[in-house]
Formats: C-alpha cells, structure tokens, sequence
C-alpha cells in the first residue's frame, strides 16, 4: 500500500499512511523497521504481517550476528526475510525491501517479494505507489549518485507518487545508511516539492 | 522496408490494444501526439507495427486505446461526422468538435464499448489543444496519458512537463516518455510513432525500436 524506495547507501524512505479498509487509521507510521544496526527493512503489503516477519527476522539476526561474532550481512539478512516469506507464501501478504551497509560488499539493496523472491538491485521500489514512478526513476536514476543527490531522487520520487495513488500519503520517512551509522530523515506532506500542477 | 512497415496500417480489429501506450502534449502553436506499435491478445504479440493514430481531419489527430475494434470504429465514424459538419460550416473544424463527437459517442455506448481516444490537433481559433475522452467526459488538458503503460509515467510526466514548452521539448517528452513505459509495460512496444500538429501541417515520424531513447540499464 505504500511506495517505497531503496538506494545504495542511501535513503531508504516509505510513506506513512496505514488503511483499514478505506479508512485512514494512522498517518505518521513508520514502515522503516531496524532489523539490525546497518540493515533496514521497508515494509509493504499486510502491515500486521510484514511486522510479524520483521520481529522474527530481528531475533534471528541477533542470534546470527552473535554466532558470527560480527554483524550480519544485508545478504544474510535478505536472506531470513526470504526464507520466511517463501515458506510461508501461502498465509503471508507482505513484500519488503533490504538495504544497508556492510564491511564485506558495502551499501546493497535486495528486494524480497511477496512470493518468496530475493533479488539484488541497484536501487529498486515497490508498494502500490510504485507503478507511477518506473518511468521516472528509470529516467532519472544513474549510478553513484551523492547523499544528496540521492535524498533528492528519493523525495521527489515519493512526492510523485503520492500525488497519484490514493493510497499513499502522510509523512515521510528515510533512512541514510552509511559506514559511519544510520540518520533518519522525516520530511512532513507540506514540505514536499511541487510539481507542474500544484 | 522497415520504413514501410513502420508505416503501415494493419487491419487486425479482434485484438485488444488497451494494452498500450498513448501520450500527446499541446504547445504554443500545435500540438505532438504519439503511441507505441503493439497490439497483443493475451500473451502473444498479434501486431507489432500497428500505427495507433488515427486522422480524424486534416490537423486533428486522435491515439486509440481500449477494444481496437471499437476504437477504430469509432474513429472511423467520427471521421464521417467531422467531414460532414466541416463541409456545413465551410471550414475546417474545431479540436473541441472532435472531441465532443467522440465524447457524444463514448458516453451514449459507455456500457457497450470500451475504448479511450485522446483526441488532438490544431484550429485557428484556440491553438494547440488536447482532449480526453475517458468513459464519456470531455476535458482540456496540457496533456495527457492513456493506456496500459500510462501507469508507469505518471510520476516522469508530473516531474518533467512544464508551462512553455517548445516543439522540439515536446517531441523529446512524448519520446522518452514512450520509451519508459515501453521499456516497463509488457503490452507496449515495438516502435514510437508520432505525429507534430501546427499550423503548418502534419508531421508523422517513426522512431525505430533501436534508436528509442535508453536509460541507465540499457
């Protein structure tokens, strides 16, 4: 229900409308969810879901990164997120984008789709929100881009999809992840750039 | 030969093309309607050629979308409609005749039919115009979007038109915006036509399949 938006390094950011029905019950949620220090999840689809399969998530990575005596990959991370979503696709709505730093491949984004699918991309999106914004992305997306230039991309990217899906709106939130921590930005519906017709 | 079958039209009318990509953009002086080439039925791709603007006057144009049988169709007629009416005037019509004809003719069969025509062109009296047709309402727009592709654009077109564009801009939006949803829509593709309205003429153009525009992970 939420367009979302992952790059390298960068924001990872979601908007933060939650329905019931059609029915707006909260609008400043956070769907940015901290499965470990670097790695971040987006979560879309089934919010009660993607919630349960975040906590689980977040146990097992901890257990893992113990084990490890290091901090878990975001392709090991991805990976649990994949594993559950697969076994469990039959009762599970929920899809999630993976993106965080880590010491062995730096900044990745992987997508996990509602299917069980788990695919490393340079930067990717997702939610209901995100069909209106391929062919902008795709056109303006180049690789290596700057923090800012990347925060930019990200907000305009939601703008412009929140100001067409109706199911999409409120704030939003970002998270910049880079090898020296994790800051997160939230950019109230007023704030946002406008476009041509507003 | 490949300009030839870039320009063709094919008669195929049993498939469906709202599987498609239509676009057109009004400027100071006329306007540049475009579409994709394909038409598919289910998973196969029928026609990968198929000119999908149709001449419904000299200097007006309209992009076909929905049912192609009742696109064309519809279409046709209005053609019919607006040569009548231009010869009891004694001149040539007005963009907004156009589109009101097929406007009286998507909203009286809206249950029966299923096609969205975004009509454009150019007249004396206001320019530049482009009008949408979508299940029987009749609006103005700077421009407009249709078909299954539109989806993916919305966000390129909201972020890249502005006020003031100039002729060669707007051939270069209809392009890449046709080149991006080709690109991500399964139903569209093959080659980008369009077509330049002023008042000067008419100006089609057939952009090959490997000279459309590409983007980063081309």
């Amino acid at each position: 229900e939420i367009p979302q938006h992952s790059l390298p390094v960068i924001p990872d950011s979601t908007t933060s409308l939650a329905l019931s029905g059609s029915y707006v019950s909260n609008k400043m949620i956070n769907k940015l969810i901290q499965v470990h220090d670097k790695i971040f999840c987006c979560i879309a689809g089934s919010l009660a879901d993607a919630q349960a399969v975040t906590k689980m998530a977040k146990f097992q990575l901890s257990f893992h990164s113990i084990q490890m005596e290091a901090p878990p990959l975001v392709k090991a991370a991805a990976s649990v997120l994949k594993e559950l979503c697969y076994n469990n696709r039959e009762e599970l709505q929920a899809g999630f984008i993976t993106a965080g730093w880590d010491r062995k491949r730096g900044p990745q984004v992987y997508t996990v789709s509602m299917g069980g699918m788990l695919i490393s991309q340079p930067f990717t999106i997702g939610g209901s929100g995100s069909t209106f914004i391929y062919g902008y992305a795709d056109a303006k997306f180049k690789p290596d881009m700057s923090r800012e230039e990347c925060l930019q991309f990200t907000t305009n990217a939601l703008t412009l999809a929140i100001g067409r899906d109706n199911v999409s709106g409120g704030v939003v939130h970002m998270v910049v992840i880079t090898e020296d921590g994790v800051e997160h930005v939230v950019v109230p519906g007023d704030k946002l750039p406008k476009f041509h017709d507003e | 030969s490949e300009e030839e079958e870039c320009e063709h039209q094919a008669e195929s009318s049993s498939h469906s093309s709202d599987r498609t990509t239509i676009i057109a953009i009004a400027f100071e002086g006329g306007v540049v309607i475009g579409s994709d080439s394909r038409v598919s039925a289910g998973a196969s791709v029928v026609n990968r050629v198929m000119n999908k603007l149709s001449p419904l006057h000299d200097k007006i144009y309209c992009a076909l979308s929905g049912s192609a049988a009742d696109a064309q169709t519809m279409a046709e007629i209005v053609n019919y409609q607006l040569d009548v009416h231009s010869i009891e005037v004694g001149e040539d019509p007005l963009v907004r005749s156009a589109a009101t004809l097929v406007k009286n003719i998507s909203y009286k069969y809206k249950e029966e039919l299923s096609a969205h025509l975004i009509v454009a062109g150019w007249d004396r009296r206001a320019g530049g115009q482009v009008y949408v047709t979508l299940d029987g309402l009749l609006a103005r727009q700077p421009f407009a979007i249709g078909g299954s592709g539109s989806s993916y654009i919305y966000g390129f077109v909201d972020a890249e038109y502005r006020q003031g564009m100039t002729k060669k801009d707007c051939q270069e939006f209809v392009v890449n915006a046709l080149a991006l949803a080709m690109n991500r829509d399964g139903s569209s593709g093959g080659v980008a036509y369009f077509v330049t309205i002023d008042k000067d003429g008419t100006d089609e153009k057939c952009i090959l399949g490997n000279k459309l525009p590409t983007f980063f992970d081309e």
